[in-house]
């Protein structure tokens, strides 16, 4: 007698413990074996796009808030670098290390987001995420300090910063940022050398370079690959040709690697955070700018950081009214999706979580 | 390394070398190329040695209502420079360009979203289905004429 | 009427109930009012009360002590709301469960879905009935008590894949067969493992086992007792095996059309689960109710033994992340047979070296034993968890095939 098999196909998401939002992914399972892979999305879609045509390049600022809403004063940098690439202007030095010193605190935040949850994937039961969320408190609070918001910061402004900081601003961050050593070492002793997370991690899902390369991967996933290319390093803006900081880089390209990288790169912000709280000098903080920002006819702009999930890019292109006549937004979360199919076909269900987990996707940016 | 953006003048007159037809203008930035041609373009900027832009950033539209502009953002790792490739696509009906998804495997979910919100059709696209709105919505937001 | 003899008819001394003292109280009680077998009933009745109020009750603040205990672990508070330190927080999440819907799904099979947590419930119980809680108190003792146990734990197994296959949802089916493929192969090891501790007390019965503990089992036989450990972890679906409710994955495993009282027994069979296993734990390899002092405080030391099997669930939970099924499976045929193997072949030899003329195993001999297999048991663990570690790690992603999506990919030139 032959028992009869058949695939059997599961629609994981858009409600799902972990699919990070409402990524939909349709898979096909042979057993335990994943057979087929198609990605959904649209669920989150609000149409940033066309909503940033209708409004003054001021207001835009807050609709990239709700972006990547992990990072919101990254995605706030790269807005406002694009506007003053198409106005031909540029923020004063304290405006610079100011966006410098936040962007890294924010990187520093989305990435213990992204670990948390990664080994909260790897089924261990809360203990790193809350270990990471911690961290991660104390980081919003000095981002409410500065701006009064925790998520949706809005704090950077075409030309530089929307205020000033508070007094008490500068001793809470060197409050946090003695504390956080210790926190961090707590987490990198939990996880770094965890004999069950290296087996379900080493080797699973690995990424070579040229494929990497081809599907426009970009950020700690395409460094996990072991490509060399940080846009802080290749192109810097504001102040991050003023620091000093290392890259660092996987060599496979597994879960494995993606996860060091982040663990690694949370230590290299903490540096570039240090080098900022040195460097910076009083002074303004802002061009003094006109309400209602008007760029020449026909002008655009490409502009780029490097955001925690990859390159995030904003593409204005303006016709000299008060609003981008289109602007484009690059999101390193839905280009990074190319590769969902290269890393699940073969594996299995217990690792097709992680290994999403590991390219770290946020919906609202991949939507948007 | 530093990255350098390559002139249009400096693309075009490569370009030209190996695909003639596809040039139809060139400024100090980008080079603008026939749509249909887009594909063997593509190609021609991923293998060239001395182009070598193995890296899409990007693929962009823009709704001028007369026309539909594609831009290419390009990188070259290896060589440390950047490029831009712009190709208008006329046509409001049914307007479509050849796609590159092909050379870059990157740029699928962009040319979807592009023929989701803009309405830009590629040829040679193995899925060219809506990404973000579903199967039959009407209309494509992202254009200027969509209320 | 005449007095009812405890000897006659259906009850004799050797019956089911016949060694507990409460039982007798009170069928003499109800006798002298009702007919024998009415009383027989009403006594056993009165026993089966005392066990289901106990161990839901002991569910109830299991659960508790391990949201507790699960937040100071995650640097939060956990339930801290309603009575003393949240201790009525059970009480409020019953309360919730009881009057939230009752939803069976669509196209589910409604008898079978609905029988899942009363089977779970009732295997449970059952096979709590037999745990000495102190000196001569257990609800029942049987003579045969270890196989007992075992067999009516597997019916969770069962009815963990009636609850996959009813429930008409694809992780549910998901989680069910991953729930089989576990338990099964985990009871292997765990009954090699109990063999060895039923062939140094020489009895099957619980509590002679626990009269036999001169020296703890955990000393006598520390292979047996991680073993047991690991599989019981398994067994109880506890990170890192588990695999079956794995969250993260397959949202709730077997469970997750369950809802209302349905979820609310599921869940009381799962803490009262974690309960049950830390008193066999305690039992079998900590001496259960023996302890210093006096005999008469047996249950003090019983329930001091449980906690420290349960906090030392809670402790790996709250620690390590999963393995993958075929993982656990490595780790359940590659590395705990052996060691169960290794065990029972070293506590064969020992016993019958070391025991005397009239069989019996003395204290020092006891001491020799736990000596011996303390050096087997590092060295054992160690090779084995070595050979272990190389083969999982080399054997993940092994049976990937080529890959459609990479193929004819162009590449890049070096870089």
């Amino acid at each position: 007698m032959t028992i009869r098999t058949e695939p059997m196909t599961v629609n994981v998401g858009p409600q799902h413990p972990s699919t990070h939002g409402v990524f939909r992914v349709r898979i096909t399972f042979d057993g335990e074996d994943i057979v087929e892979v198609e990605p959904v999305l649209g669920y989150l879609h609000r149409g940033t796009e066309k909503l940033a045509e209708e409004r003054n390049y001021v207001q835009v600022v807050t609709l990239t808030d709700r972006l990547d809403y992990t990072s919101s004063m990254i995605n706030n940098q790269a807005y406002c670098l694009a506007v003053e690439q198409l106005l031909g202007i540029e923020a004063p030095p304290r405006g610079k290390y100011l966006r410098t010193l936040t962007a890294e605190l924010q990187r520093i935040a989305s990435h213990l987001i992204a670990v948390g949850f990664f080994v909260q994937e790897l089924g261990a039961f809360g203990t790193p995420l809350m270990y990471t969320f911690r961290s991660r408190e104390r980081i919003l609070d000095l981002f409410e300090m500065l701006c009064g918001a925790r998520i949706t910061v809005s704090y950077m402004r075409p030309g530089g910063v929307f205020s000033d900081t508070p007094p008490d601003f500068w001793p809470a961050l060197d409050q946090f940022l003695a504390d956080f050593e210790g926190e961090l070492e707590e987490i990198e002793n939990l996880l770094l050398s965890n004999e069950i997370l290296m087996v379900r991690t080493r080797g699973v899902s690995p990424l070579p370079r040229d494929v990497a390369i081809n599907c426009s991967v970009s950020g700690p996933v395409l460094r996990a690959s072991g490509v060399n290319w940080d846009w802080r390093k290749i192109a810097p803006y504001d102040a991050y040709d003023q620091v000093d900081f290392d890259v660092p880089l996987g060599s496979n390209g597994d879960n494995y690697d993606r996860f060091w990288v982040r663990m690694q790169e949370v230590r290299q912000s903490l540096r570039i955070v240090r080098q900022c709280i040195a460097q910076i000098e009083p002074g303004p903080v802002r061009l003094e700018l006109p309400m209602v920002l008007r760029a020449e006819p026909g002008a655009e702009a490409y502009g780029r950081v490097e955001a925690s999930k990859g390159e995030l890019g904003f593409y204005l292109v303006s016709d000299g009214g008060v609003s981008p006549y289109r602007c484009k937004i690059r999101s390193p979360s839905l280009i990074n999706l190319t590769i969902t199919e290269h890393l699940l076909l073969g594996w299995k269900l217990a690792d097709m979580i992680v290994s999403l987990g590991s390219v770290d996707i946020n919906m609202g940016e991949v939507d948007r | 390394m530093t990255l350098v953006a390559l002139s249009g003048e400096t693309l075009a007159r490569r370009l030209q070398e190996a695909a003639p037809d596809a040039v139809i203008e060139w400024n100090d930035s980008s080079v603008w190329v026939r749509p249909e041609a887009m594909g063997d373009v593509a190609s021609f900027l991923h293998n060239d040695a001395e182009l070598d832009f193995t890296y899409l950033n990007a693929v962009s539209a823009i709704d001028f209502v007369e026309y539909f502009e594609l831009v290419y953002h390009l990188t070259s790792m290896a060589k440390g420079h950047t490029g831009v490739i712009r190709s208008r696509v006329y046509g409001r009906e049914e307007p479509t360009a050849a796609s590159v998804v092909k050379v870059w495997r990157g740029a699928d979910f962009q040319e979807r979203e592009i023929w989701d919100l803009m309405g830009v059709r590629f040829t040679g696209h193995p899925n060219m289905k809506r990404i973000m709105l579903w199967e039959g919505f009407e209309g494509h937001p992202l254009r200027k004429d969509f209320l | 009427m005449r007095p009812c003899n405890l000897t006659d008819g259906m009850i004799s001394p050797d019956g089911v109930l016949g060694g507990n003292p409460l039982f007798y109280w009170i069928y003499g009680l109800a006798a002298n009012v009702v007919p024998c077998w009415l009383a027989y009933v009403i006594a056993g009745g009165v026993i089966m009360l005392i066990l289901i109020n106990a161990v839901l009750l002991g569910a109830a603040i299991v659960s508790w002590g391990e949201r507790r205990l699960l937040g100071r672990f995650q640097n939060r508070v956990g339930p801290n709301r309603w009575g003393p330190f949240g201790a009525l927080q059970p009480i409020a999440d019953l309360a919730k469960l009881i009057t939230k819907e009752d939803i069976i799904p669509y196209g589910a099979d409604r008898l079978a879905f609905t029988a899942v947590p009363v089977i779970m419930v009732s295997s449970l119980l059952l096979a709590t009935a037999v745990i000495p809680f102190a000196k001569d108190v257990a609800l029942v003792d049987l003579n045969v008590g270890v196989l007992f146990v075992l067999a009516v734990s597997s019916l969770t197994s069962i009815a963990i894949f009636t609850a996959g296959w009813a429930s008409n949802n694809r992780y549910a089916l998901f989680g069910a067969g991953r729930a089989v493929a576990v338990l099964i192969s985990y009871e292997v090891p765990v009954v090699l493992s109990l063999l060895g501790v039923v062939i140094v007390a020489g009895s099957m019965s619980l509590g002679d086992i626990v009269v036999a503990q001169a020296v703890p089992f955990f000393l006598v036989q520390p292979l047996a007792f991680f073993v047991f450990l690991a599989g019981m972890s398994a067994e109880l679906n506890r990170t890192p095996f588990d695999v079956a409710e794995a969250e993260s994955e397959i949202i709730a495993g077997y469970h997750t059309e369950y809802s209302g009282i349905k979820f609310a027994l599921i869940q009381a069979a799962e803490f009262g689960g974690a309960l049950f296993v830390s008193g066999l734990i305690a039992t079998l390899f900590l001496a259960g109710w023996a302890g210093p002092v006096a005999d008469w405080l047996g249950w003090l030391w019983f329930l001091i033994k449980t906690f420290i099997g349960i906090f030392l669930f809670v402790w790996i939970r709250s620690t390590f992340p999963r393995l993958r099924l075929d993982q656990i499976m490595a780790v359940c045929w590659k590395f705990l047979m052996p060691l169960s193997f290794i065990n029972l072949a070293a506590v064969v030899l020992e016993v019958y070296f070391l025991r005397d003329a009239n069989g019996v195993l003395t204290t020092a001999d006891l001491w020799i034993m736990a000596a011996i297999n303390l050096v087997l048991a590092v060295v054992s663990i160690t090779f084995f968890g070595n050979l272990i570690k190389e083969k999982v790690r080399s054997g993940s992603g092994g049976a990937r095939s080529a890959n459609p999506v990479t193929s004819g990919l162009p590449t890049t030139g070096t870089m």
